[in-house]
């Protein structure tokens, strides 16, 4: 029960000359709530279609629990206008069953929109109806990608919170990806901050100590909290470590 | 004398029954072009079956697959613009087509039939071959249908789900190219994009659901089969491009829908 989900044990990915991802690792347990940042161009998409299995690696090895069940939310649908359909019917290309179709739908809030086309529904909403069908095949192992995006503050706060609500029922595991450096879920338990190589992992502070958030977001929500970490080692403009001291996982940026 | 207009009714109708669905798709995934460039690879198709003596259908059908596997291929190399790429391929390869045609010494074509379909002179033979493989492909696209649609939607999102999308692409790569085959014969090499597209595009405006489309593009496509045969019969203008006229009409038509 207890061992991990996924395992990525020092995996590099390289595109031509340039490297995607350098000696990753990174491994997931059971009802783990982790959050994933870092600049464009970091390599988070490429880490997350490494951890869906979509795309090889060129070094190190990936290890997957036999009862590894992922639902994946993809950053955006990038649907041609001429092609009509409904969420519905969205829904049910996972899953013929309509009774458990209208069931996530309840569960994300959005069941009113069941017969709507898809191309009418709003940017939050249309982040529910992905949420939906990622849900959809109760998976243990939730990846989302960049889940806010296009999103409202309102709006974003409301949907951190219905990941999180999902999060407890399902108990499923949650990789969130977040091209936002400084904001984050408070129930995260764990922020990797990725920039080609693991920048630094380590536990988020709590929301209320940090001014510049309060200022931002105001007093009231407590679904945020901000991550404050300092590297130890500078980026040059184009992501090159500067600095080559050991970092907080032991392992030299050279 | 009547049966000529019968054999070739019931032919383009035959192919307009699988243009239609399949064009849906060509039109969702964005492949005007793609298919544009299959369709002048079928002219070289023709020219090896003439060089090898092979049945054309079947060098046409082999020729075209070879082709998509190829741009499939090259595509995943993200060096050239897809539709440079595409340009390059789809007019060298009916430039290609055309000389070595002219080029064989023997044979006596008529190009024009073939760039642009030659649709009144189809016997209860080729009818048969029509049918049957309209009948084939429309089975494979129904077989295929919700994976493929699943991954026009997201790709990743369905491999995720357990699409297995290398076999869903190849078997609708193999579609494509039996249509493009059966389709030749009807609108010729040149206009084979355009009974893919327009029918597909004109149902979009009554459409509803993926599938009402599928079905609404069949019947387009058939009609515009039917209004052009009838211009070319009364009115003796070349049957092909007769019946692309009326599905553009059609389209222009649809417009003024505005249910969407």
């Amino acid at each position: 029960m207890n061992s991990p989900l996924i395992t990525l044990n020092k995996i590099s990915k390289y595109h031509n000359t340039k490297t995607t991802l350098s000696s990753v690792s990174l491994s997931i347990n059971p009802g783990q709530i982790i959050t994933l940042i870092g600049p464009n161009g970091a390599g988070k998409t490429t880490l997350v279609k490494i951890i869906l299995n979509l795309i090889n690696i060129d070094e190190g090895e990936v290890f997957r629990s036999p009862d590894l069940r992922i639902g994946y939310m993809p950053q955006k649908l990038h649907i041609d206008p001429t092609l009509p359909i409904t969420l519905e019917r969205f829904l049910k290309l996972t899953e013929k069953n309509t009774k458990m179709c209208s069931d996530v739908l309840k569960e994300v809030g959005i069941i009113d929109l069941m017969k709507c086309p898809l191309s009418s529904l709003s940017g939050g909403e249309m982040q529910r109806a992905l949420l939906a069908r990622a849900i959809l095949c109760k998976p243990n192992f939730l990846v989302l990608d960049e889940p806010v995006q296009g999103v409202d503050v309102a709006g974003q706060e409301a949907l951190y919170k219905l990941i999180a609500e999902l999060h407890k029922k399902l108990n499923c595991a949650v990789l969130m990806v977040s091209h936002d450096l400084h904001v984050v879920m408070s129930s995260t338990n764990e922020v990797l901050c990725l920039n080609n190589h693991v920048c630094c992992h380590g536990r988020p502070d709590q929301v209320s100590k940090n001014p510049a958030f309060i200022e931002l977001f105001g007093e009231n929500t407590n679904t945020y909290a901000t991550y404050t970490h300092h590297h130890d080692h500078k980026h040059g403009l184009h992501g090159a470590v500067k600095s080559s001291k050991l970092d907080e996982n032991g392992h030299s940026h050279d | 004398m009547i049966d000529v207009l019968l054999y070739a009714l019931l032919a383009g109708i035959g192919v307009a029954l699988i243009t239609g669905p399949l064009g849906t798709f060509i039109v969702w995934r964005r492949m005007a072009y793609f298919g544009d460039t299959l369709a002048h690879s079928s002219l070289l198709g023709i020219a090896l079956g003439l060089i090898f003596s092979v049945n054309p259908t079947v060098s046409v059908i082999f020729t075209c697959l070879v082709f998509a596997l190829i741009l499939v291929g090259l595509e995943q190399n993200k060096n050239l613009a897809s539709d440079t790429l595409l340009g390059i391929l789809s007019h060298t390869s009916l430039a290609c087509g055309l000389v070595v045609i002219t080029l064989m010494p023997d044979v006596k074509i008529d190009l024009m039939s073939l760039l642009f379909g030659d649709l009144l002179t189809v016997n209860f033979k080729d009818v048969i071959t029509v049918y049957t493989i309209s009948a084939i492909t429309l089975l494979l696209l129904v077989k295929i249908w919700s994976p493929l649609l699943a991954i026009t939607i997201d790709e990743d999102l369905g491999r995720t789900e357990g699409i297995k999308f290398k076999l869903v692409r190849m078997i609708f790569m193999l579609i494509i190219a039996l249509v493009i085959a059966v389709a030749m014969k009807v609108v010729g090499v040149l206009l084979i994009t355009s009974l893919l597209i327009i029918p597909a595009a004109t149902a979009r405006n009554y459409s509803k659901t993926p599938e009402q489309m599928a079905i609404f593009a069949s019947l387009i496509g058939s009609l515009s089969v039917v209004l052009g045969l009838l211009a070319s019969w009364f009115i003796d203008t070349p049957a092909g491009p007769s019946i692309v006229l009326s599905a553009g009409s059609l389209f222009l038509l649809s417009l003024t829908n505005k249910n969407k």
